[in-house]
């Protein structure tokens, strides 16, 4: 800490862990996102206690190991438009019901049009239902909670009458292995994913003047309004990010289940919302974190398979999945009100 | 003071130099509300002129006018001898004039380097990437510049105390303002040493030919800091004072009205 602070001119003392992590235990994480070095031990805890306690299960082996990253893929996508709405001080609740009208749409377009079409169906209907969350919440400045709240369940609906509550299948072997089964470079195309999406994340989050103005925004309203930045466009870009991110997790989905079902996306609610804030993500705006969020889902995505390699029955894994969530997020949350 | 000495004060004022800022019959109404009246004042480059009155006179409305957040009803503003009419704030930055304001405008959870570019972040290469190291090293140069102490540029804003915040808010305004600074209430909730340490940045501010515009409660403050001393009272503009030739007394029963 360079110390020019002398005498009379503000005696609190900036304590180390404010000072961006430098020479924790994590260097490259805790400098890619200072803020949050206690949900990388989290982690790095639970990988050890279930690589001990299920040690005979299998819980070490790479294929399992690839699985967690594979099933956690589309959770991640969510989370990282997550992470723009809240650090905007917004929030989505729709991305759920996005995913699965997203995928579906997918599916209905692939039965009749090339994967191409399906593709950007899929993506179009993400982008739109964001944008439309987004202008409501900019331009008509109704609260996003209550916006998105509305259109999740109005878009759980539309999920449940497009296709009669039945399952489509998708059996576009280019669109399957491009978004699900396929791999590159001996890598699943599923892990590529994750990693191109956290890294264009990342670099729009944290070293573009849009990721600066996110923050600002959530920070600080007004404060970013008299600074010449243009609030309600940057509260509607982050939640048509987040309508994006749902989109393209929709596709991910249909890719790897090789169907779409209007359940998709269902669960993912409170997982994703658990793994942005574990993932050092403030829930009143002003504070975010990408690569944190993909370790929040990892994380969570561990503890679902640890627990049933466990041989944990559904509600016991509920009960404890919830128990450990709200663990987590008092951890995370320890000195949001100082 | 008779009406012709206060008059060869602003002629021998006006000979020295063309003021920078030149407000006149500034009115401005909230529907049918009359918040001010008729106000004319001139500011000078290197000049502090305090404005001062009580509580509704109609102080935050004019410093609002000036930085562009309202339109007046009437009356024009002269910037630099021209004509001027600012859309919104960023308008008025771009012309060189900066605010602090009372409640500061700073984002809390923000670092101090990107406070200073706050809507202005400086960026490299093709992507158009942050260039924080730029941002870093010119926040650095400037925070030792101005000698306002701070732990590190890059601690976050609610990591500093009051002082220093407000260090921080006045030093953006300077790295910013080329002509002209609107302070409101600088050091309202400060305690008398960082007082006295903002008032010093003020003064640095005034060395560098900037013209301040400040509100303040404090008449101390004000005749410690200012060249002239503009009072209004309930939306009037009551009268303009040369801060050496005027004395405590006098300004408070302008402000009050009482004799």
């Amino acid at each position: 800490m360079s110390t020019t602070e002398r005498g009379s001119h503000g005696t609190r003392a900036i304590t180390a862990k404010h000072q961006h992590g430098r020479g924790s235990l994590w260097p490259v994480l805790g400098r890619l996102e200072p803020q949050n070095g206690i949900v990388y031990l989290g982690f790095v805890a639970i990988f050890i206690f279930f690589a001990v306690v299920l040690h005979d299960d299998g819980f070490l082996t790479t294929r399992n190991l690839t699985n967690i990253v594979l099933q956690t893929a589309p959770a991640t996508i969510m989370a990282i438009g997550l992470v723009f709405a809240l650090s905007a001080g917004e929030i989505d609740l729709s991305f759920g019901s996005t995913t699965a009208v997203a995928a579906l749409c997918a599916a209905m377009a692939m039965q009749t049009m090339p994967a191409l079409m399906g593709i950007a169906a899929g993506l179009g209907v993400g982008i739109a239902i964001g944008a439309f969350n987004g202008a409501m919440v900019a331009w008509l400045k109704l609260p996003s909670f209550l916006v998105t709240l509305a259109t999740m369940g109005l878009f759980a609906g539309v999920a449940r009458t497009l296709t009669d509550l039945r399952s489509i299948a998708v059996i576009n072997d280019s669109f399957t292995g491009f978004f699900g089964s396929g791999d590159f470079l001996g890598v699943p195309s599923l892990v590529w994913w994750t990693i191109g999406a956290v890294a264009v994340g990342h670099i729009i989050f944290r070293h573009t003047r849009f990721g600066a103005h996110v923050l600002a925004t959530g920070d600080n309203a007004r404060a970013a309004q008299v600074s010449g930045i243009k609030v309600p466009r940057i509260r509607f870009l982050v939640l048509t990010i987040c309508g994006a991110c749902a989109g393209l997790a929709g596709l991910l989905y249909a890719g790897r289940l090789q169907a779409a079902k209007y359940t998709l996306g269902e669960s993912d609610l409170m997982i994703v919302i658990a793994a942005v804030i574990v993932g050092g993500t403030a829930l009143n705006g002003g504070k975010g974190a990408i690569i944190g969020a993909l370790v929040g889902s990892l994380l969570m995505g561990m503890l679902n398979n640890g627990l049933i390699l466990m041989g944990l029955g559904v509600s016991d894994q509920m009960i404890v999945r919830g128990l450990i969530i709200l663990l987590a997020v008092a951890i995370s949350l320890r000195d949001i009100n100082r | 003071m008779s009406e012709i000495m206060e008059q060869t004060i602003e002629q021998s004022r006006a000979e020295r130099s063309a003021p920078l800022l030149a407000l006149s019959g500034i009115r401005k109404e909230f529907g049918g509300i009359v918040a001010i009246e008729q106000l004319s004042l001139d500011l000078h480059s290197g000049e502090i002129v305090a404005l001062v009155g009580d509580n509704g006179a109609g102080k935050s409305t004019l410093v609002k006018i000036v930085s562009g957040v309202h339109k007046p009803t009437s009356g024009t503003i002269r910037l630099e001898g021209r004509e001027t009419s600012f859309a919104d704030a960023s308008a008025a930055r771009t012309h060189g004039i900066e605010v602090v304001y009372q409640d500061l405008a700073l984002a809390d959870q923000q670092t101090v380097y990107m406070n200073m570019f706050l809507g202005r972040e400086l960026t490299r290469g093709p992507l158009k990437l942050l260039d924080r190291r730029r941002m870093i090293d010119d926040t650095e140069a400037l925070v030792k510049d101005l000698d306002v102490r701070i732990p590190s540029v890059r601690s976050t804003i609610r990591d500093l105390s009051g002082g220093q915040r407000q260090g921080v808010a006045i030093a953006r305004a300077t790295r910013w303002a080329s002509k002209l600074v609107l302070l409101d209430e600088p050091t309202a909730a400060l305690g008398v040493a960082e007082t006295a340490k903002v008032e010093e940045l003020i003064l640095s501010l005034k060395a560098r030919n900037i013209a301040i515009l400040i509100i303040s409660h404090s008449l101390d403050q004000v005749f410690r800091l200012s060249d002239r001393i503009c009072v209004l009272r309930r939306g009037q503009q009551i009268g303009i004072r040369e801060t050496a030739r005027s004395d405590k007394n006098e300004i408070v029963s302008m402000i009050t009205g009482l004799h």
